[in-house]
């Protein structure tokens, strides 16, 4: 009787366990197959678009008046984004795929700053015709490659799955055929080296210029220590490492950490070793509940940054988060705002003590400028601006544009119903550079559910 | 009858305290702004007030939500235009004198409302229902990025927190890289924590700060794409990277 029972019960068991084994099993099939069919699409996708991609460019060789090379520029432009987010979709982080990734970044710069280039003024010069057409026969290089490795996939059954615990795995030999593929298409790229964009093709990614404009002499171990505790501020009983820079940066910087022996506080900050100016600082503790005003902590950073000898500071902009302000910080010059110069500066609105500085972006630009007399008069160029909007601040100022170089502009401030607008028109063409809706707060949401 | 008598008594007690507590309440609140100088960007009660002064006389059209952004910038400028203040945009002593002065119905107008009104509640305390976002972030972007920074540098140096959200904000202004945050993070194989699932642990406040800053511009890996953590890094690959620095666990490269 007993025995009966038992095996009833343990048959029971094993038919349960058979039977949740088998919907885990067929879950887990799904949910592969799920992420399978999601590289896929990314896959296939991005071959699709470089094909277009090839024959888009292929087409604008034909093309002459700008009507038509314009928009199909901006296509090109458009796919270039697409395919580049679809490789951002593939298991690919760990296989060097950069070039690729970066040869697409460059014929979107490059198409996109000739499409919204006035082509009827400033056609397209003979070196540009002829990278237009480089681009056209590596674009269908790559094509060619990416079509291969599509076809084996394809005929061969290859799963993207598999790619990524044959990456995962490491050890194994990777002789994937899809790994390999891109291999191939790689190389191919890295071959084409440097295509000649012509000279007004400056790069965007050469972004990070590396701090040019610094005069001084390098500083020693020792000097750099020195200035980390003046900006700390914990006093003599402190523990100080200084340590150099890796092989990989472009500008030489000593990094610095410091700690309070007492509060066991610490602070970081790098230096540039020439001229010992300081890139970044930032010294972590807990802050307490806001005492003093947004406005008094500002006053704060315009003290501390007097002290540090910077000179000829806006405040741009002041944010409060919690118990923190950020302040930054711009240049003027004759009465001309710098954008470009920006630094930042975080002050604990418990005691108004700086906690953090950036100058980053003020020590790569900040050098003495020849602000041009601007060509066009103020109220020239307040035509360019969509009437429905009500100016109601203006000043000039400089700013980096789309295409990386630093314009003088005149900026206005204007609202249009509840939004407020920072619209730059250049002094001298009367173009408008930069169309900027600015931030409103937003709502909290954790309340609404 | 005599039972009607009580009840009407309870009801007439009741309405009594229902009229009489909001207006206690308010006029036990009276608060006017604080000693502080308000300029943009602040939040809090002082902020609160200025809209809601601003607002009953008509120069702010936007929500109280206790954020000094561009909609109080505007009002607070037009109200010292009209009233013949230096038009700066800030709210010092000489402004807010002026506005108290100009909305002395103003108390009495809202414990009215708080009267007729359906639901005095939201009248009476208006909370804080807004917060300031760096440009180009909402708050979901910060919240996903600070469950990444959280999944893979928990247990680092605040320094190594900040240095892994400026890690993703580099890979977004990359070429070689998704140009969207969520690109980013959730790019097959990039970030360890993504692929084992620990980038859905609930973020604790320091992250959240982290992003911040590095939102905010502190960059303390000298624009690195790439960190690894040397002790259990599986690809060789990454070794072949110009390396820049190293913080805590974690070394930092192009």
């Amino acid at each position: 009787m007993i025995r009966g029972i038992l095996i009833g019960v343990l048959a029971l068991g094993v038919a349960g366990t058979a039977f949740w084994g088998y919907q885990e099993h067929r879950e887990k099939n799904a949910i592969l197959i799920n992420a399978e069919n999601n590289y896929q699409r990314a896959f296939h996708d991005l071959t699709y678009q470089i094909d277009l991609l090839n024959d888009k460019i292929g087409t604008t060789l034909a093309m002459n008046s700008r009507k038509s090379l314009s928009p199909a520029l901006a296509d090109v432009w458009k796919l270039t984004s697409e395919a580049h987010s679809n490789v951002g979709q593939l298991p690919l982080t760990l296989l060097p795929f950069n070039k690729t990734e970066e040869f697409l970044s460059k014929i979107g710069d490059f198409s996109y700053r000739t499409a919204v280039r006035d082509l009827d003024k400033e056609p397209l010069s003979d070196t540009e015709y002829d990278s237009l057409k480089k681009l056209y026969q590596q674009s269908g290089d790559i094509q060619q490659e990416l079509r291969k490795v599509q076809h084996a996939v394809l005929n061969n059954n290859l799963r993207w799955m598999d790619v990524e615990l044959a990456l995962a795995s490491d050890k194994a030999p990777l002789d994937n055929t899809i790994i390999d593929g891109f291999k191939t298409v790689e190389k191919t790229v890295s071959s084409y080296g440097d295509t000649d964009f012509g000279p007004t093709f400056v790069s965007m990614q050469n972004k990070e210029s590396s701090y040019k404009y610094l005069q001084g002499k390098e500083i020693t171990k020792k000097e750099a220590a020195n200035i980390a505790k003046k900006y700390s501020g914990f006093g003599n009983n402190v523990d100080i490492h200084v340590t150099e820079n890796g092989k990989g940066s472009d500008v030489g910087f000593y990094s610095i950490s410091i700690q309070d022996k007492k509060t066991k506080q610490e602070a970081n900050m790098d230096l540039t070793k020439k001229g010992g100016y300081p890139i970044w600082f930032m010294r972590s503790r807990d802050v307490k509940e806001p005492k003093i005003s947004l406005n008094e902590a500002g006053n704060q950073a315009i003290k501390f940054l007097k002290d540090n000898g910077f000179k000829n500071l806006d405040l741009f902009e002041s944010v409060q988060y919690d118990n923190m302000g950020v302040f930054t910080f711009v240049t003027h010059e004759d009465n001309v705002r710098i954008y470009p110069d920006a630094i930042n500066v975080k002050v604990a609105l418990d005691n108004g003590n700086i906690l953090g500085f950036s100058a980053e972006e003020y020590l790569q630009s900040n050098h003495t400028r020849n602000i041009p007399k601007p060509t066009k008069t103020k109220d020239e160029v307040r035509k360019e601006i969509n009437p429905k909007v009500k100016v109601m601040d203006e000043r000039l100022s400089v700013i980096v544009n789309d295409l990386n170089q630093e314009v003088l502009c005149y900026e206005f401030l204007g609202t249009l119903g509840d939004d407020t607008y920072r619209i730059f028109i250049n002094a001298d063409t009367g173009v408008e550079e930069k169309v900027e809706k600015l931030k409103n707060a937003e709502p909290i949401y954790e309340n609404v559910v | 009858m005599k039972k009607n008598i009580v009840i009407a008594k309870v009801i007439f007690v009741m309405t009594i305290c229902m009229i009489c507590i909001p207006l206690s309440q308010n006029e036990g609140k009276v608060k006017a702004f604080s000693s502080q100088v308000i300029q943009q960007g602040a939040v809090g009660d002082d902020v609160i007030e200025l809209q809601s002064r601003l607002k009953f006389l008509g120069f702010y059209h936007g929500k109280i939500d206790g954020v000094f952004g561009w909609g109080t910038y505007w009002a607070l400028r037009n109200f010292q235009y009209e009233f013949g203040l230096p038009i700066d945009g800030l709210a010092g002593n000489d402004t807010k004198n002026k506005l108290v002065k100009a909305t002395k119905n103003y108390k009495a107008n809202t414990s009215s409302q708080n009267q007729q009104a359906s639901k005095p509640s939201s009248q009476s305390q208006p909370k804080k229902a807004a917060t300031n976002v760096p440009s180009g972030f909402s708050q979901n972007d910060i919240r996903l990025m600070a469950n990444a920074v959280h999944g893979e540098s928990r247990g680092e140096p605040y320094i190594g927190q900040v240095a892994v959200a400026a890690v993703i904000l580099n890979r977004v202004e990359s070429a070689s890289f998704p140009n969207t945050v969520s690109g980013v993070i959730f790019e097959p194989r990039a970030f360890t924590a993504v692929a084992d699932g620990q980038i859905w642990l609930t973020p604790n406040e320091q992250s959240k700060k982290a992003v911040l800053d590095a939102i905010n511009g502190w960059d303390p890996t000298g624009g690195s794409i790439y960190y690894f953590n040397p002790d259990t890094a599986t690809s060789g690959w990454i070794w072949s990277r110009p390396q820049v620095k190293r913080i805590g666990k974690h070394i930092f490269c192009k």
